[in-house]
């Protein structure tokens, strides 16, 4: 008998706002999938809410958020409101999209944990993932 | 040598009066280095195989060009796509375009605008100007217009969903200036079934949105001869990630339901059809994309003809506008960015395009600086004045790998469209998802490519280097919304609200009824009722449109 690999963890992908652009957000599914993660797409145009819910209710060890329309600042910002909100503040939250360079340290001072721009080798988003998950799943068996 | 009879009548009947209508703009043409360059390079023998596949220039099947002089008389419509912040804003980065050569004009709108939902609503929070211009009424319309004659300038619009109230929108403004609706000229991309699956910018379900689509079409027939009632745009799906016989093969199925759409509803093929535009992508590989324009105009044609029995040429001409691909943008060393839109763009030429954007170099990163769009358009007319290409009609047909591969990706396309009839269709075809998948692995294998170092893309996966500099970004100001959301509440304040709610009432009365909704959205806009509020009474209607439901 075979038993069926433990995956490396379970990840929402999450699209905020109004961008249709899920180009990069469905590649980035598909490759944590490839790679071993349970993974649950929320579509396009979801409010902060939406995503917050939905990392609670699949009880998911990180969130990715993918946007490509500038509103960056604002909407990264809301979900991780949206997330404290439920209690939640603990999943770690990666983000990616057409973001400039000088806007990433704010975003990681509000509480992003990591932010990808075009071009970023999957493989380092993956070992990210890896090790947000990793290190969720320690401060709750703590 | 006698010239064959057949080129003796496209002379006479084809040529000679397009040459009247529009004159070539030189009386002689050469190459750079003095040799005479043909109008139209001609195999040796004009047989009947050569006739059948490719013709001549604006004869069907039109494979060689639309026109039988192309670029001789007029070159491409040299037009930049832009918007963003207030309607004020964007009007001065329109009129820095007008006066640095740039001939027609192409509004990009922000995504609340292109959902329907007015700057103050909950849903547009942090979105308001940033990919676009925020429209919310007629009001923001006339700043954004101001100062340009839409009786000389050409306005083409990216708007889909709400295209029927933009459209009024400028109507309205039209009138404003004295111009009236027969002499408006310019394009709505007005192409619901794209967002579905490739774009996202949709609000109703597919069914109430091909209805309006189909009544867009009726009313302008009637009111607005000279404007293009849709783009049916293969770009997205591009974007989205197809291959460029899945980019053919998908708009073209898009514009077959279209085009059904409107027969059901009574409309004539001969009436409609001389006004449907296309939109495609211009990406990386030159010698397909080339390949790619001649079969879907190829393609079009004999479905035009053939399928739907339309008689006009103009009703089976396939002509379309190209942009250069977003996605082959890259956010490494941003200045070889220039040099792959220019390749793109010499596809788009060499391929027969009527309109272009050229991208900006530094897209991959924010919207662009305005040094970056002065870039991208002299880019064009470096081709248009300076290459020698438009020296001569369709200059690649006959090469063995062109045609070869023409006649590959219609092979192609052909049979993934006979895939999507024997789904029942293209709206079938959505809402099995099956579009979506194809275009997702083909999105995945690609970048796969990419993971793998099989597909090089210079300065992200070879020929990496630090990069000290970075390009300056272009922003828009977080305070637009806030001043964009006091300019609409000062619009509110100040209207007759009686009229209003009368004007959205007959509009919601109409919207459960069959009548066309152009008439009473007219006047709901005139009466500077908003976008939020005239797709708030649709939403209500017709209901909204979800994506979840299509997802596996």
């Amino acid at each position: 008998m075979t038993s069926q690999p433990q995956p490396h963890g379970r990840v929402l992908i999450g699209k905020p706002g109004l961008d249709g652009h899920d180009r990069g957000a469905k590649f980035v599914a598909r490759a944590l999938r490839d790679d071993g993660f349970e993974v649950i797409y929320t579509g396009i145009r979801r409010s902060a809410e939406e995503i917050a819910a939905a990392a609670v209710q699949e009880d998911v060890d990180a969130v990715g958020l993918s946007l490509l329309s500038g509103a960056h600042n604002e909407l990264f910002a809301a979900v991780l409101e949206a997330l404290r909100n439920a209690k939640a503040e603990d999943i770690p939250v990666l983000g990616g999209g057409i973001i400039p360079e000088e806007d990433i340290p704010d975003l990681k001072r509000l509480g992003l944990r990591a932010v990808f721009t075009p071009g970023t080798p999957v493989e380092e988003i993956l070992s990210a993932f890896r090790a947000a998950v990793e290190e969720h799943r320690k401060g709750r068996s703590v | 040598m006698t010239k064959p009879p057949s080129v003796v009548e496209w002379e006479e009947k084809i040529l000679e009066p397009a040459l009247a209508k529009a004159p070539e703009r030189a009386e002689e043409w050469r190459t750079g280095s003095g040799l005479p360059a043909q109008r139209v390079a001609l195999p040796e023998q004009v047989n009947e195989a050569y006739l059948a596949k490719l013709g001549m220039p604006g004869q069907y099947p039109f494979t060689r060009g639309v026109q039988p002089t192309m670029y001789r008389s007029r070159l491409w419509t040299m037009r930049q796509y832009a918007g963003f912040s207030t309607a004020q804003e964007t009007n001065k980065r329109f009129a820095y375009l007008l006066a640095q050569g740039q001939t027609g004009l192409s509004v990009a709108f922000d995504l609340p605008t292109q959902i329907g939902y007015d700057s103050d609503d909950p849903k547009a929070r942090g979105e308001v100007g940033k990919v676009g211009v925020a429209i919310d009424s007629l009001a923001d319309m006339e700043a954004l217009l101001a100062g340009i004659p839409l009786d000389k300038v050409s306005t083409s619009m990216t708007i889909n969903a709400p295209a029927a109230v933009l459209l009024a929108m400028y109507v309205a403004v039209g009138e404003q200036q004295g111009v009236s609706p027969a002499s408006l000229d310019g394009t709505i991309q007005n192409d619901i079934l794209k967002e579905y699956f490739a774009r996202g910018t949709y609000i109703f379900p597919p069914r109430p949105s091909l209805r309006l689509t189909t009544d867009i079409f009726a009313w302008c027939s009637a009111n607005t001869p000279r404007f293009n009632t849709i783009s049916v745009s293969g770009y997205h799906i591009r974007e989205a990630g197809s291959t460029a016989a899945q980019e053919v093969a998908f708009t073209l199925a898009d514009a077959v339901t279209y085009v059904q759409t409107a027969l059901d509803a009574g409309l004539e093929v001969d009436v409609f059809a001389p006004r449907l535009a296309f939109f495609f992508n211009a990406s990386s590989d030159l010698l397909e994309e080339v390949a790619k324009f001649r079969a879907a105009r190829r393609m079009w044609a004999a479905i035009m003809k053939e399928r739907f029995g339309a008689k006009k040429p103009q009703s089976q001409m396939l002509r379309f506008h190209t942009q250069t691909a977003g996605y082959a943008l890259t956010a490494q060393q941003v200045d070889n960015n220039v040099v792959r839109v220019a390749l793109q763009a010499l596809s788009a030429v060499l391929g027969g395009t009527q309109s272009l954007h050229t991208n900006s170099r530094d897209e991959a990163l924010a919207l662009p600086t305005e040094e970056s769009v002065l870039l991208a358009l002299r880019t064009q007319q470096v081709i248009g004045y300076e290459s020698g290409v438009c020296n001569t009609v369709d200059p690649l047909a006959g090469s063995y790998y062109v045609e070869g591969l023409t006649d590959r990706i219609e092979a192609e396309a052909l049979a993934l469209m006979q895939r999507i009839e024997d789904l029942g269709g293209m709206v079938a075809a959505i809402e099995a998802g099956f579009v979506q998948r194809q275009i997702e692995d083909a999105a995945y294998e690609y970048q796969r490519q990419i993971e793998a170092g099989n597909r090089v893309i210079v300065g992200v996966n070879k020929f990496q280097a630090q990069e000290r500099i970075r390009p300056p970004v272009f922003r828009v100001p977080r305070e637009i919304e806030l001043t964009q959301v006091q300019r609409l509440q000062k619009l509110r304040a100040g209207r007759d609200a009686a009229k209003i709610a009368a004007r959205l009432e007959a509009l919601e009365v109409a919207a459960r009824g069959t009548t066309n909704l152009m008439p009473p959205i007219l006047e709901a806009v005139r009466a500077y009722a908003t976008l939020g509020e005239i797709c708030g009474v649709l939403r209500k209607v017709f209901g909204t449109y979800s994506d979840l439901a299509s997802r596996r």
